[in-house]
């Protein structure tokens, strides 16, 4: 049907994943992505497919580790303290190098912290999130119609590449409602010759396992992982630029506080404020080339997050510390307005904000 | 102009814009009858509830029953301590806003005798045609019906509340009125008002039955 529907963020996400072929849903319910366990649960038993709640996180990533062996398309979704409880799982996903899509629903932390949104888990959503030398590939959607687009994309990553997909949103995106097209192009299917789904007494066993005990092959396992990460640094980083022809101001900004973003840069527009903004939408791989190319007419950049400031070191490594990179935040549930933006937006023009 | 009984109970779908259709008839009650409590028993979800408009309620002289942790990050399916002045106090006319679908109307078995005793009550059920998971009419008479049950209470009338949100035009509710007329058949509950964002309301050239305004929270985002 080419109508529009009204839906929240979480429930976009969902709805992506069933789109996506993923008929295998295992989670625990926590706030702020509850509603993404609550639509499979009405949604999986009328498609045939399976809708879990586990006995706890651990248990769910676990059971997402049983079907990715079993090479279906499968997910679990949290939010961050449950993001904390999978990461032993994460690290044994891509220690089998198996598929699968992660969601995370940021909260404020450390610790229990509170219901409230939040982008602090940036750290381990990009620096693995879990022991070992490894990568997920970080999907940020910035509206709800992406929440259900990129849901899609992270399956067909995660299944092209063998690793796991992470979509990282906040508990803003989760709840907020926004009309979603869900008309889209269904991406590749690929083959997966490795995955245990029986031999039919025609080949040998493929065995899934993390465990290596010589350590040579262990290291030439972790080569050819970071071979295949390389690549998909080069060809899969996503970002969206917005105003910066002509800008002598970055503001680097993800999710929803790139929407906060946004409105602040028009504003300081409309004040005659040259300035522009990059959305890395791929969170890793983080997108390098739009800095290279800023860095040239940048003055400074000003990362906006939602956390103690976690993606500035992302954007200092990008532009290679040429130019000043400053912090715009909120912490612990808070959301920066967009006054608060433009006010450094105007700081870093050297003048006061018409507020 | 609506009338309003002792009780007026808001139950509806998961996201079918309940919160919004209650703030806004206790509004439009206050001006009828002045002594007005607005209640916000949705224990299902802590994001976006009535404790929100904590201070546009005051202002406004109306009662805000919600739970002492309503808004804050505790994050406690508990209700408020003065639930039963909502019964109790025969003088003040009250809107309640109850969770969404089945699981949040169990919250209201607290105070379901009094309430079908006392006989002075109406209980809507606000549809939305645009919601995933209620776009048929027959779906949604399911939901209608999980509703009743967990809390009770029979349906007195529907509400079409259906919206695309900011993406809503008059053209968009215009298409939900066969909608809410299906389910109106199908459940035997009759559509006690359209609602419209007054926004629109100057676009609106042809006559609805029961056209109710909406007056919407700007957003920042």
């Amino acid at each position: 049907m080419a109508e529009k529907v009204l839906m929240k963020g979480n429930e976009a996400i969902a709805e992506g994943a069933i789109i996506a072929g993923c008929r295998h849903y295992f989670g625990y319910p926590i706030t702020p992505q509850t509603e993404i366990a609550a639509y499979m649960a009405k949604r999986m038993p009328k498609i045939g497919g399976t809708f879990l709640q586990a006995e706890s996180e651990i248990a769910a990533i676990n059971m997402v580790y049983g079907v990715a062996a079993a090479g279906k398309r499968v997910m679990t979704s949290s939010s961050s303290p449950g993001i904390s409880l999978k990461g032993e799982g994460l690290s044994y996903l891509a220690g089998c190098d198996l598929p699968a899509l992660v969601v995370n629903v940021e909260r404020g932390g450390p610790g229990l912290g509170g219901i409230q949104p939040s982008q602090s888990d940036y750290f381990l959503a990009t620096r693995s999130g879990g022991h070992g030398d490894f990568r997920m590939i970080v999907l940020a959607p910035a509206s709800v119609q992406e929440m259900a687009s990129l849901t899609i994309r992270g399956f067909d990553l995660a299944d092209k590449y063998r690793m796991t997909s992470m979509i990282l949103a906040d508990g803003t995106m989760g709840q907020m409602m926004e009309p979603v097209d869900l008309n889209f192009e269904i991406g590749e299917t690929y083959d997966k010759p490795w995955a245990a789904r029986g031999t039919d007494m025609k080949r040998e066993h493929n065995i899934i396992n993390s465990l290596s005990l010589v350590p040579e092959e262990l290291e030439e396992l972790n080569f050819k992982r970071f071979e295949k990460y390389a690549e998909i640094e080069k060809n899969e980083a996503m970002w969206e630029e917005y105003l910066m022809d002509d800008a002598e101001i970055c503001v680097v900004s993800f999710g929803i506080t790139a929407r906060i973003s946004k409105n602040a840069v028009d504003a300081a527009r409309s004040q005659g404020i040259r300035v522009g903004m990059i959305r890395p939408i791929t969170l890793w791989p983080f997108p390098k080339l739009p800095f290279k190319n800023a860095v040239s007419h940048i003055k400074e950049f000003i990362s906006v997050e939602m956390s103690m400031g976690q993606m500035i070191e992302d954007v200092r490594l990008a532009t290679e510390c040429r130019r000043p990179v400053t912090l715009c935040n909120r912490v612990g549930g808070m959301i920066p307005s967009p006054e608060q933006v433009l006010a450094s937006i105007a700081e870093a023009d050297g003048k006061e904000a018409d507020i | 102009m609506f009338r309003y009984k002792h009780i007026t109970l808001i139950c509806g779908h998961y996201g079918s814009g309940k919160t919004n259709v209650a703030l806004n008839m206790a509004m439009d009650l206050k001006k009828q009858h002045g002594n007005t409590a607005l209640a916000d028993l949705d224990i299902v979800n802590p994001y976006f509830r009535t404790a929100d408009s904590r201070q546009m309620l005051e202002s406004l002289g109306i009662r805000l029953i919600c739970s002492d942790y309503a808004a804050s990050n505790v994050d406690l399916p508990s209700l408020p301590q003065d639930i039963y002045a909502i019964t109790e106090l025969k003088e003040m006319k009250t809107v309640i806003d109850i969770g969404g679908d089945d699981r949040g109307a169990l919250a209201l078995g607290r105070l379901r005798d009094a309430i079908k005793t006392e006989g002075d009550y109406d209980m809507f059920i606000v549809v939305n045609r645009y919601r995933p998971l209620t776009r048929g009419a027959e779906q949604t008479v399911d939901v209608i019906r999980e509703i009743e049950q967990a809390c009770g209470i029979a349906a007195t009338g529907l509400i079409n509340n259906s919206n695309l949100g900011e993406a809503t035009t008059i053209q968009t509710v215009a298409d939900s009125i066969k909608y809410a007329e299906e389910i109106s058949s199908l459940s035997g509950l009759p559509v006690v008002m359209t609602t419209l964002d007054e926004k629109l309301f100057s676009e609106c050239s042809e006559t609805v039955p029961g056209l109710f305004p909406l007056k919407l929270q700007d957003k920042i985002i």
